[in-house]
């Protein structure tokens, strides 16, 4: 009966059966693979084994540099990313704010957004080759344009009547901005880092793609020209951990800093 | 435009003890509000007074004008035509000499308790131990010592409208306006806020000026209740409430406040009937 409990809309189970399910998916999916690679349903060529993996997992960190790879593509992820928010979260709290700001700079913003970045590639290589740069550039167009018109948002939500109830306390522009906008809309600019990182990560790949000699994506791209199938496997579970980890420090950050939106909600 | 009764002219029996001359002062003040389909006119020829010390209500149906007038008293919101004095200066933009409690939930959510309340004295620079003093003083006031290092979040209604109050009167307003502060409070909740408030107000001597809907409210609160009827917003009756200080919830129910409640209904009634009849003419 109480099984028949999990099943209703929307409500709420035991936190141990939630865990359970998601391991057992997980080892549910395990499964399935080992025996499509062990029973050999499944030429290696196509899909490699679990423990094909591991090997060349270890390979690739000892005999591949591996590392360096993921290094050079942290830091073209990280350099990419925090320019665009260096410069995309300021704009979209002004844009958020200042009318006169908006009206100036989302018709362009909206217009780019629209443009694949990765259709920039052969742009960005003609305008500035095939360095770390033009890598930096992709992930940049492909964050930036996002991210202005999401903080844009986030600014605009921020409670009309708070910032009234600040005018009432003595507040001016200044004072409303730094002590109502600025603290009110910092969860939702935290939100929009976590989220766009994780974009930031995909448009990565795409620029490894093109004309790289290091990084991920070309480790992806050298293991695919070699048909080491097991080599691209690790290529996109080691993409795919990065992302994972920057995504719990983005959460255990957002829960330090901000303790107080937990409590009741009325 | 029947005239009003004369007995509901007359101003001067005020038992609470108050200066003569009007603090607050609001002087053929009118808002329109044009959108691109339509021109509400939310307030026509508003004239009133406020006293130093005084409590007054106004009272009307929701969508009245009464947040309008509050908002043009606090200078968040320009009037179409007419102005606000406040100690015989013309009011031009917010400040911190008029205080407001919203119907909504106002405080910072990211501001503890006592941030919330030292807000106002932060930003006029008063010195953190002098700051936490005056902060402390108010959470006494409120009954919410112990209350200070706590999240809005984690409060209840009641407490979350105690605070905003404190706030408020922490920063020494020369008018405090209370927009309908206890409108989303139960009722038992709300007698209590009403109690506690006047009380407040008899310590602090604070110049308030109060917008509700609700009938009993207004006179339970008042030394006077000004009647504001709807479309377009307008002030048709000032009742003085002669009603002995202090106030307690039991005098809700004596003959003194039946009667006034009484008066008051049949002035509403009659507006609204005339209301009724030009919209079906
Ligand atoms: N910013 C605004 N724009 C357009 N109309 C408004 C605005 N604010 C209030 N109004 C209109 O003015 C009238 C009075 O509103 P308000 O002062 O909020 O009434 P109350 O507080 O008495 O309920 C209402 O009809 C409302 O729709
Ligand atoms: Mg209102």
């Amino acid at each position: 009966m109480q099984f028949k409990q999990y099943f209703k809309l929307k409500e709420n189970i035991p936190s141990h059966v939630y865990v359970a399910l998601g391991v057992f998916s997980f080892v549910i999916l395990l499964a399935v693979w080992c025996i499509l690679t062990y029973g050999g349903h499944v030429p290696s060529l196509f899909l490699p084994s679990p423990s094909d993996i591991i090997v060349q997992f270890y390979h690739m960190l000892t005999e591949l540099n591996l590392l360096r790879d993921i290094l050079a593509s942290l830091y073209r992820v990280m350099a990419g990313f925090i320019l665009a928010s260096l410069i995309g979260v300021p704009l979209g709290l002004l844009m958020g704010s200042f009318k006169i700001a908006e009206g100036l700079i989302e018709p362009i913003v909206g217009f780019v957004r629209y443009m694949p970045a990765s259709a920039f590639i052969p742009l960005l290589i003609l305008w500035i080759g095939i360095g770390d740069l033009q890598k930096i550039a992709v992930i940049f167009i492909g964050t930036f344009f996002q991210q202005v018109l999401m903080i844009r948002d986030v600014a605009k939500n921020v409670s009309n009547e708070l910032i009234d109830t600040s005018y009432t306390l003595g507040a001016d522009q200044k004072a409303a901005f730094i002590r109502v906008i600025l603290p009110a809309a910092l969860p939702g600019i935290m939100d929009t880092l976590r989220i766009t990182l994780g974009w930031a990560w995909t448009y990565l790949v795409v620029a490894e793609l093109v004309a790289a000699s290091s990084g991920l994506g070309y480790m992806i791209m050298e293991a695919q020209r070699f048909l080491r199938t097991a080599g691209i496997i690790v290529g996109i579970l080691v993409i795919g951990l990065l992302g994972l980890v920057t995504d719990i420090l983005f959460k255990t950050a957002y829960n330090r800093m901000f303790p107080w939106l937990e409590g009741r909600s009325e | 435009m029947t005239a009003i009764p004369l007995k509901y002219l007359k101003t001067d029996t005020h038992l609470h003890p108050v200066k003569r001359e009007p603090k607050l002062r609001v002087h053929h003040v009118s808002k329109v509000f044009e959108q691109k389909t339509r021109i509400v006119t939310a307030l026509e020829d508003t004239n009133f007074d406020v006293r130093e010390g005084e409590f007054v209500t106004i009272l009307g149906p929701s969508g009245c004008g009464k947040s309008t007038i509050l908002k043009v008293i606090a200078g968040l919101t320009e009037p179409s035509s007419g102005y606000v004095m406040l100690n015989n200066q013309r009011v031009n933009g917010p400040g911190a000499d008029r205080g407001m409690v919203f119907q909504a939930y106002t405080l910072f959510p990211w501001l503890t308790v006592e941030q919330n309340i030292g807000f106002g004295l932060q930003l006029k620079g008063i010195a953190k131990p002098q700051r936490h003093k005056i902060v402390q003083h108010y959470l006494e006031l409120i009954g919410l010592n112990g209350f200070g290092a706590m999240y809005p979040n984690n409060l209840s209604g009641g407490m979350k409208q105690r605070v905003a109050i404190a706030r408020a009167l922490a920063n020494d307003p020369e008018v405090l306006l209370m927009d309908e502060p206890f409108g989303a409070l139960d009722a038992q909740t709300r007698t209590v806020m009403q109690e506690l408030l006047l009380k407040v107000w008899e310590e602090s001597q604070k110049t308030i000026l109060f917008v509700t809907h609700d009938i009993d409210e207004a006179i339970f609160m008042g030394d006077r209740v000004y009647v504001m009827t709807a479309r377009p917003g307008r002030l048709k009756a000032e009742i003085p409430i002669p009603i002995h200080r202090p106030r307690e919830f039991s005098i809700k129910t004596s003959p003194e406040f039946m009667h006034l409640k009484a008066e008051i209904l049949e002035l509403i009634r009659e507006e609204s009937w005339k209301a009724a009849s030009e919209i079906g003419s």
